[in-house]
């Protein structure tokens, strides 16, 4: 158990550390960043200064090492849009994506699993296409279109909800129902295969036989092992609703990180674009994390593999 | 059409099994997905020849027109020399009168078109710089296909390769490729490939390279499972018996047995692909513009659609969701088909 772990714990930093690299080698490949710092009315002096301050003078391995020195300790530079330190941006940001995250994550749990319960137990009727045609179109409908959809038929045209922005409560339902709809679709999957495998085991069939009512047969015995597969799926889950957050906070104009991103990217701040990236990549090799514990804890068959 | 009605009034029977023969057949066999990725692939290749107007110019007159069904909307408006703020609603100046109404004069009240419908000409509109979107969305079909098979060609064939190796020689080898994969699963990859389209600059080699990073890591997953399985076989201990080169052994006698698995990963791999390039076109890093690609068609759309004009938008996320859906749903029948076993992999 703790070799498994530790093996997974030096995967994840691994993990991070390609991520590092990569970002590093395509800030550099993009050009000199002294080019957005300074204008034209700018001396040799200025440059060579600037590129003393920024490390540019060192060979690249170095600069590597400056940055990744500096990282840990979460100093990611200046952002060059904002003129404050990019930590500073990420940690104002952070909340509202981590709000539309969890928001989106429970409306993946609370209307995946019921629907996919729902799902297994009417097999083959209308109730069960149903369900099928919601995991469908959630798994099939691009997200960004799906957002511009929702905000048509219930922002533009019924006028329930704010369009965009993030003033009012009810603002975070259209983001949320988007976002959280992908996942809703492969949880209402994973939970209808795993009741139908359950449904159809010995010891269900047991219960069935000693008497016990359909009710007590779907939500005592075979609930507790259908959770199984969309627990583990949970982690995966939080780590790629932060990147469906890219998409989302674009369509619904959310102050939050994927926005920041977004807006680094095409501003070309690279500081903050680096610190973004970093931020979302250990969001996302957290919970990897978190899911290959929860994996070992539930099935000990993987503690072996 | 006489004899029909009697032909049911006298065997009910007959045209019920009809019908019902026709809902069994859509239900076992893939008819309607099948038939609407027939549709997207004929379009993407004969666009040149079946699409009425040319996908990237318009002209800024014949912008916003709505799709076909629209009709003309009129009201009645007074002809007047110079407009006045309160009643601006019912007044139209004389020169604008006159383009529509040659002989009207000041003073004159005439029926004017306040919004042009739509016509034959576009039959689903055009969008803000006056582009034909039924067009636009054949030609999008194009982009569509192209990177789906770019992508699974380098990709997929990377991908198997790697699953090959993998698995055949296991300890170290395996141990790398497939901490690799499970790299390649723990990053946001949407975000990587935006900085990578960024830094590089947007072009649609780029993208295609992306891509098919993003989608080596599950062939080479379910590849390598595969090979785990079949070289234990006895007939791959007598191929190596009799003197085959592993080459052979790989190529000719494991991966075949690999290819159901492989049709069905593909299948649904495509469908995931075509989400990924529309997203970055979307978000402004696809295939750059003035090329027509679904995701930026629904890009550029979208600002008008607080207006009113919601065709531009739809009509390209449609075309998205119907040839996602129909992958989705022909690898899933596919799946069930071939390889059973799958089944656990969504």
């Amino acid at each position: 158990m703790q070799k498994y772990l530790a093996r997974r714990l030096l995967l994840a930093l691994v993990t991070l550390l390609a991520v590092s690299v990569v970002i590093f080698v395509l800030s550099r490949v993009s050009g000199d960043p002294r080019h957005i710092y300074l204008d034209d009315y700018s001396t040799q002096e200025d440059w060579d200064r600037m590129g003393a301050v920024l490390g540019l003078d060192k060979p690249y391995y170095q600069q590597y090492g400056i940055f990744i020195k500096d990282a840990v300790r979460g100093d990611f530079g200046r952002s060059v849009k904002e003129g404050r330190p990019v930590l500073d941006v990420i940690i104002e940001r952070a909340p509202a994506t981590l709000l539309l995250g969890f928001a989106a994550f429970l409306i993946s749990l609370l209307v995946g699993v019921p629907l996919g319960i729902m799902s297994a137990v009417t097999r083959g009727t209308i109730l069960d296409q149903f369900g099928k045609l919601v995991a469908l179109i959630g798994q099939s409908a691009p997200p960004f279109w799906l957002g511009i959809m929702l905000m048509f038929l219930f922002a533009v045209w019924l006028r329930w909800t704010p369009p965009y922005g993030k003033e009012d409560w009810n603002s975070i339902l259209l983001p949320a129902i988007t976002l959280g709809w992908y996942y809703a679709a492969a949880n209402l999957r994973l939970v209808r295969s795993a009741m139908l495998d359950v449904l159809d085991s010995e010891y269900i069939k047991l219960a069935r036989a000693k008497g016990v009512s359909t009710n007590a047969v779907i939500l005592k015995h075979a609930f507790r092992n259908a959770l199984i597969p969309p627990l583990t799926f949970a982690g995966i889950t939080l780590g790629a609703l932060v990147t469906g957050s890219l998409v989302v906070e674009t369509v619904f104009a959310w102050p939050g990180l994927g926005r920041l991103a977004i807006d680094a990217l095409f501003a070309f701040d690279y500081p903050l674009l680096q610190g973004v990236v970093i931020t979302f990549t250990l969001l996302y090799v957290t919970a990897a994390f978190v899911v290959d514990i929860l994996y070992a804890y539930i099935d000990p068959r993987i503690r072996y593999a | 059409m006489a004899s029909d009605v009697t032909g049911i009034a006298l065997q009910p029977t007959g045209r019920l099994t009809r019908i019902t023969g026709i809902y069994r057949m859509l239900r076992r066999w893939p008819v309607i997905p099948v038939a609407l990725l027939a549709v997207v692939l004929v379009a993407g290749i004969t666009a040149p020849w079946i699409a009425p107007h040319d996908p990237e110019r318009g002209l800024l007159p014949e912008r916003h027109i709505p799709p076909f069904w629209y009709s003309d909307e009129t009201a009645t408006k007074t002809v007047v020399e110079r407009m006045t703020i309160e009643g601006r609603a019912g007044q139209i100046l004389l020169s604008k009168a006159q383009k529509q109404q040659p002989e009207a004069e000041l003073g004159d009240e005439i029926n004017v078109v306040t919004k042009v419908g739509g016509s034959s000409k576009f039959l689903l509109g055009t969008d803000h710089l006056g582009r034909d979107v039924l067009s636009r969305v054949i030609y999008g079909a194009r982009i569509s296909l192209l990177v789906a098979l770019v992508t699974l060609g380098i990709g997929g064939t990377f991908g198997v390769l790697m699953g090959l190796i993998a698995g055949w020689y296991g300890g170290w080898v395996d141990e790398v490729l497939m901490r690799l994969v499970d790299i390649k699963l723990s990053i946001p990859l949407i975000l990587i490939a935006l900085v990578l389209v960024i830094s590089l600059g947007q072009s649609l080699a780029i993208i295609l390279a992306v891509l098919a990073i993003f989608i080596w890591p599950r062939f080479a997953r379910q590849v390598r499972g595969e090979v785990l399985q079949l070289k234990n076989m006895d007939y791959v201990a007598l191929a190596k018996v009799s003197g085959a080169s592993t080459a052979r052994i790989l190529f000719i006698h494991i991966f075949p047995g690999t290819i159901n698995t492989l049709i069905v990963v593909a299948t649904l791999q495509v469908g995931i692909v075509i989400l990924l390039e529309s997203t970055l076109s979307f978000l402004g890093a696809g295939v750059p513009p003035p090329t027509p690609a679904w995701g930026s068609m629904v890009a550029e759309g979208r600002d008008k659609l607080a207006g009113g004009v919601w065709w531009s938008t739809s009509f390209p996320g449609l075309a998205i969701m119907f040839t996602v859906v129909s992958l989705n749903l022909l690898g899933d029948w596919l799946r069930d088909t071939l390889d059973p076993r799958l089944r656990q992999i969504v």
